[in-house]
């Protein structure tokens, strides 16, 4: 018997390593406070620049939003969908629409828009569920781009065509107006910090193991009894919902929604988001909200090449590391009870059972 | 009634540059079950290309039209030829045993990529065509008009497709193309050099999108850096239409498309003309994912 198997020596090591996590979760702890307080340390710097780099963090903190709901469905099931765009613009525009029309207030649209998103979600992704791999992708770019074109030509009169529509009132919650950008900033943030939340016990739930095996071995999944289809089918509700709350957020933060912010262009976007930092690591998507769209914005003074740049750096990515920045890390499951307790004397056939 | 045989014109014209592209689409899928998202910027390739050849440098002028045509042609299939080998050679011959998500993002950046160095080179807005480039002629042919310039584009893209049918179906290394499409490791088992049928893949799948490139540049008179994207989605559709993989069903998804778009823009509504190719892509997919020509059927469960 090695010592790493030996009981004692296994909890010691779990303990050492316990402890290291420890540590690294204080600073990530510490990492999210400081970026909290960003407001009132800008605030009391008297940055100039304030408003212009909250308003970029709570852009990167909407695609966030938008990035993890896109993980449920392509991160965790497995599903390559590429038109998340399009969920994306159905909340956005119910919201507007309410709001403009019926003049209700952003906060009353917002589940609206996600049992928009999401029923929309559900009747467009019935029939094309179990098409799989690219077949999938390629249907999903086909419905973004009908999407698109539908709101461009002011369907049911709703969209206001190619121009859009301008004047969506700003969110109140409880008798607060949200109008500035630290407002927003919090707002925006503190949904991010529920998503991930909501989003991590998901994912360690029946469901979320459902979404594993269908991701790892969709035939082996189907064998073992889990319904893929409907898994599949509530992993691509969840997600639409999730973008179509995003979306009302979106329309009260632009005030004014046009087709030119729900295309196929977008759907790439939030795609790349979450493959480049960590396809099914909720961190990594974070990480990959901030490169994606905040280092263009550091390179503002290349903005013909920056592009072309993202372009060549995927594909590098994509040959280097595929699996992403901060990809998620193994699960570990514990065992009911050691094998050798159970069966003293069958020490030979263990080898390999104590599996992760 | 003469209205409608002129669209029929229009889009079997329409068609067969979705035929020409989609071959590109259909031919990789076949050989390395991988969407080559950027095909349309190597589309997009070919008409700035040429742009360079007829517009900048005015071939047409000093060599007048049917040689500068001629040899801009060759000259955009051999350029766009040699992009999409390098492109092979960068962004997916590196990922041949990886992850098919992997590919497909390789794919997209490769398509961003090129779409902005088109962008960088010759600027954002649209670049006019030489547009006298071939005279102005109407032929009257029983009632119908039928200008020139859409027979011009028709013939060129069918005798292209017609000698790609020959080179696929009456030669040896056509031969291997296919064996390869079916069964990859099979075709190695029988001797067929896949690496090589993929970079011979990749030289006519790009040569062939370059030409439909110039077409449309010679065409329409006026080009633009993001041309490539909904081209490229389009003639993708036509590719599935007619069954991916298949190469004769890419040539006749293509025309279909064609006739379908130019159809449906006179008959039922221009503004939702785009949508048509997207909502026919979905429902094939749904209800015959094998395409109208079917050879090998979609993974499905």
């Amino acid at each position: 018997m090695s010592l790493a198997r030996h009981p004692l020596a296994q909890s010691q090591k779990s303990q050492r390593l316990d402890h290291q996590r420890h540590d690294f979760r204080f600073l990530q702890i510490a990492g999210v406070g400081l970026f909290l307080a960003l407001p009132f340390i800008f605030a009391s710097l008297g940055l100039t620049s304030a408003p212009y780099i909250l308003d970029l963090l709570s852009m990167i903190g909407l695609y966030a939003l938008l990035a993890l709901s896109l993980n449920v469905i392509l991160g965790m099931a497995g599903l390559f969908h590429m038109g998340h765009a399009a969920f994306f613009a159905v909340g956005a525009y119910v919201t507007a629409n309410l709001n403009l029309t019926y003049g209700w207030s952003i906060m009353a649209t917002l589940p609206v828009a996600a049992v928009a998103s999401g029923f929309m979600a559900l009747l467009v992704a019935f029939p094309v569920i179990h098409l799989r791999g690219d077949y999938l992708l390629i249907v999903t770019i086909g419905i973004v781009e009908i999407v698109k074109i539908a709101l461009t030509n002011d369907i049911f009169g709703w969209t206001g065509g190619p121009n859009g529509l301008i004047g969506v009132s700003r969110p109140v919650i409880f008798g607060y107006r949200v109008v500035k950008p630290h407002d927003f900033f919090y707002l925006i943030w503190l949904m991010v910090g529920i998503s991930t939340l909501l989003f991590h016990w998901l994912e360690n739930s029946r469901f979320g193991r459902a979404l594993k095996y269908i991701k790892e071995d969709t035939v082996a999944a189907e064998g073992m009894g889990v319904n893929t289809t409907a898994y599949k089918l509530m992993a691509f509700v969840i997600g639409a919902a999730w973008a179509g709350m995003a979306g009302t957020i979106f329309a009260s933060k632009m005030r004014a929604i046009s087709p030119e912010s729900f295309t196929f262009g977008e759907s790439v976007i939030m795609f790349t988001i979450v493959i480049l930092g960590g396809s099914g690591h909720q961190k990594g998507v974070i990480l990959g909200a901030f490169l994606v769209m905040g280092l263009p914005e550091l390179f503002r003074q290349f903005q013909d090449t920056r592009l072309l740049v993202y372009g060549a750096a995927l594909v590098a990515m994509m040959i280097f590391r595929p699996q992403g920045l901060w990809p998620p890390k193994p699960r570990l499951y514990r065992l009911p009870a050691p094998y050798d307790q159970k069966y003293p004397g069958e020490e030979k056939l263990k080898d390999g059972d104590r599996s992760c | 009634m003469a209205h409608f045989v002129e669209q029929i014109i229009f889009g079997l014209t329409v068609g067969s540059v979705y035929a020409l592209i989609a071959l590109g689409y259909t031919m990789v899928y076949g050989v390395m079950k991988l969407i080559n998202f950027a095909h349309g910027e190597l589309f997009a390739l070919g008409a700035f290309v040429g742009y360079i050849f007829l517009v900048t440098l005015n071939w047409g002028g000093l060599l007048g039209p049917a040689l500068a045509i001629g040899c801009v042609a060759i000259i955009v299939c051999v350029a766009t030829a040699l992009a999409g080998h390098a492109l092979e050679r960068v962004a997916y011959r590196p990922l041949r045993h990886s992850d098919r998500l992997a590919a497909v993002v390789s794919a997209l950046g490769a398509s961003i990529f090129l779409q902005n160095v088109i962008m960088v080179v010759w600027g954002a807005q649209y670049r006019a065509f030489n547009a006298s480039l071939l005279p102005t002629i109407v032929w009257r042919v029983a009632g119908q008009s039928v200008p020139l310039i859409r027979v011009f584009v028709f013939l060129t893209a069918v005798v292209t497709m017609a000698g790609l049918y020959l080179f696929i179906n009456r030669t040896r290394f056509g031969l291997a193309i296919r064996a390869a499409a079916i069964d990859q490791g099979a075709a190695k088992l029988m001797g067929v050099d896949v690496r090589k049928v993929i970079a011979v893949v990749f030289l006519i799948g790009p040569a062939l999108g370059g030409l439909a490139g110039l077409l449309v540049g010679i065409y329409y008179g006026q080009i633009n850096f993001n041309m490539g994207q909904m081209y490229g989605l389009k003639a993708f559709t036509a590719a599935v239409i007619g069954g991916i993989g298949n190469i004769g069903g890419a040539m006749i998804g293509g025309l279909l498309l064609g006739l379908l778009e130019t159809l449906g823009d006179a008959y039922i509504s221009g503004a939702w003309k785009d949508a048509l190719a997207f909502v026919a892509l979905i429902l094939i997919l749904v209800f015959r994912p094998t395409g109208i020509l079917p050879e090998r059927v979609a993974e499905k469960l």
